[in-house]
């Protein structure tokens, strides 16, 4: 019997605010949660979640995933104890870079003659998030962090989903997390030109000039199919497919042809066992930089061929700016939330059409989905500095 | 400087550095052990810290080790900064 990986509960905290739900609603309303060229969760505080202790021992990235994590937890009806054995539930988190601003007050403390924390490794460490959510939770199966740039979170929600394909595990807490908002990645992004001069994240549109920074989690619970329903756990929808490749190409620019790109689409919806006719939305990676927009444009042709002109792909980083190694799981949350209201939500602040980035970006607000007799199925991509690509496959339960 | 360390001072200070690691202000008394407040390795080589800094004095491993409470620490503390 093949074992199938179902969502039964969301988290995310965003620059839209604390919540899933919240992140979904403001989206499809068109907000943005960008204020001053940065995409900041300011309505956070890690205390309504943590401990003195807990939050204490915590990265602001931590605090995220443990924040976004305790959402999906309840969501997923695991507040009162794990429905599975311990040692049968997982724990993956992806980050692009991890405990940043802990590493740099610490630096920065050093530099000056103060001390460094004997917490500075523990909260810095890029295992840190899982290793919280374990803790919090008595995950007793394996966790570890993924680390691939901006395909991290798509990374670990693709890990976790093989992990119970495989029969390794019957249930995993997976997503990423990221808080970069710090003086150190600012200057450092803004050093390769890859941040955006004007502070305004439009994807795919002709003004476009690189990314927001954002920061932000989003966690979700995963089990195996059958377990979920026979514990009639509240299934949100399934990840069909998961497709990962890497473009073997440059450290930072997309190939031009998008041709990794294109193939890590193809493989998820081969693993999917669906065609590009069966895509309902693409959730694009869509960074607002002039590279990555043109060479996803090519990508998504060359996955879809004919049904590419006709499928909605919008880019929740036009909302909340570009969240690193949180991006991929945010906007995997986005993305099942939003097929499941039967929506394609839209590319914020998108106007300008630029020659060749021809595709139907939602500009406005939500879009209602065309009708099928069978549950939407969206695309999530994303792509990492390193040329690394993951997507992923996923339909809202019926 | 050391000379003039006094069992008030110093209890002053282990409590308020514990304070600030989580457990409650009311429940830090000379008996309470770090047990019961939670206090554990990290929490008592932060707490070192900041007794090194203040009074100069510092804890090894093995001093670490060998105090259970609030009151072990403190005296501790105040016979090494005398």
């Amino acid at each position: 019997m093949t074992r199938r990986a179902v969502v039964t509960g969301v988290g995310a905290v965003t620059p839209l605010g604390v919540g899933a739900r919240t992140l979904h609603e403001r989206w499809s309303a068109g907000n943005s949660g960008i204020v001053d060229g940065r995409g900041a969760c300011d309505d956070f505080d890690p205390r309504a979640t943590m401990s003195t202790k807990e939050a204490r021992r915590a990265d602001r990235f931590t605090q995220l995933a443990v924040a976004a994590g305790a959402e999906a937890i309840a969501d997923a009806g695991w507040e009162d104890g794990l429905p599975y054995d311990a040692l049968q539930v997982a724990c993956i988190i992806g980050t692009g870079i991890g405990g940043l601003g802990s590493l740099e007050s610490n630096v920065v403390s050093q530099h000056d003659g103060g001390r460094v924390s004997p917490l500075a490794i523990p909260l810095l460490m890029g295992n840190a998030a899982p290793a919280a959510l374990s803790m919090r939770y008595g995950l007793r199966g394996p966790s570890y962090g993924v680390i691939s740039a901006c395909s991290a979170g798509a990374h670990a929600i693709g890990t976790a989903v093989r992990a119970i394909q495989s029969g390794d595990v019957d249930a995993v807490v997976t997503g990423g997390a990221e808080a970069t908002l710090t003086p150190f990645a600012t200057a450092a992004f803004e050093a390769m030109g890859a941040t955006s001069e004007s502070g305004i994240s439009r994807p795919f549109d002709a003004r476009r000039d690189g990314f927001v920074m954002g920061e932000g989690a989003a966690v979700l619970v995963l089990e195996e199919a059958e377990a979920a329903q026979a514990r009639g756990a509240p299934i949100l929808g399934e990840i069909l497919g998961y497709g990962a490749t890497s473009d073997a190409h440059h450290i930072t620019a997309p190939e031009a042809d998008g041709a990794g790109a294109a193939a890590a689409m193809r493989a998820a919806l081969a693993d999917a066992g669906l065609e590009p006719d069966d895509v309902d939305y693409v959730n694009a990676h869509g960074t607002s930089t002039p590279l990555n927009d043109r060479a996803e444009t090519v990508a998504i042709k060359a996955a879809l061929g004919e049904r590419a002109a006709a499928v909605p792909v919008s880019s929740t980083k036009s909302a909340i700016g570009h969240l690193l190694g949180a991006a991929g799981a945010v906007e995997f949350v986005a993305t099942l939330l939003a097929l499941r209201d039967g929506v394609a939500p839209p590319t914020v602040g998108w106007e300008e059409r630029e020659e060749g980035l021809d595709l139907d970006y939602v500009p406005g607000s939500a879009r209602p989905l065309e009708r099928r007799d069978r549950p939407a199925v969206a695309l999530s991509n994303s792509f990492g500095f390193g040329g690394h690509n993951a997507v992923l496959c996923v339909q809202a339960a019926g | 400087m050391a000379t003039t360390v006094t069992a008030e001072q110093v209890e002053t200070v282990v409590a308020d550095a514990l304070a600030e690691l989580g457990p409650d202000r009311e429940l830090i008394k000379r008996d309470a052990t770090f047990e019961e407040l939670d206090v554990d390795s990290l929490d008592l080589a932060e707490l070192s810290q900041v007794v090194e800094e203040k009074f100069g004095v510092r804890l090894k491993g093995d001093d670490i080790a060998s105090i259970k409470t609030v009151g072990q620490a403190v005296d501790l503390i105040v016979s090494k900064a005398g």
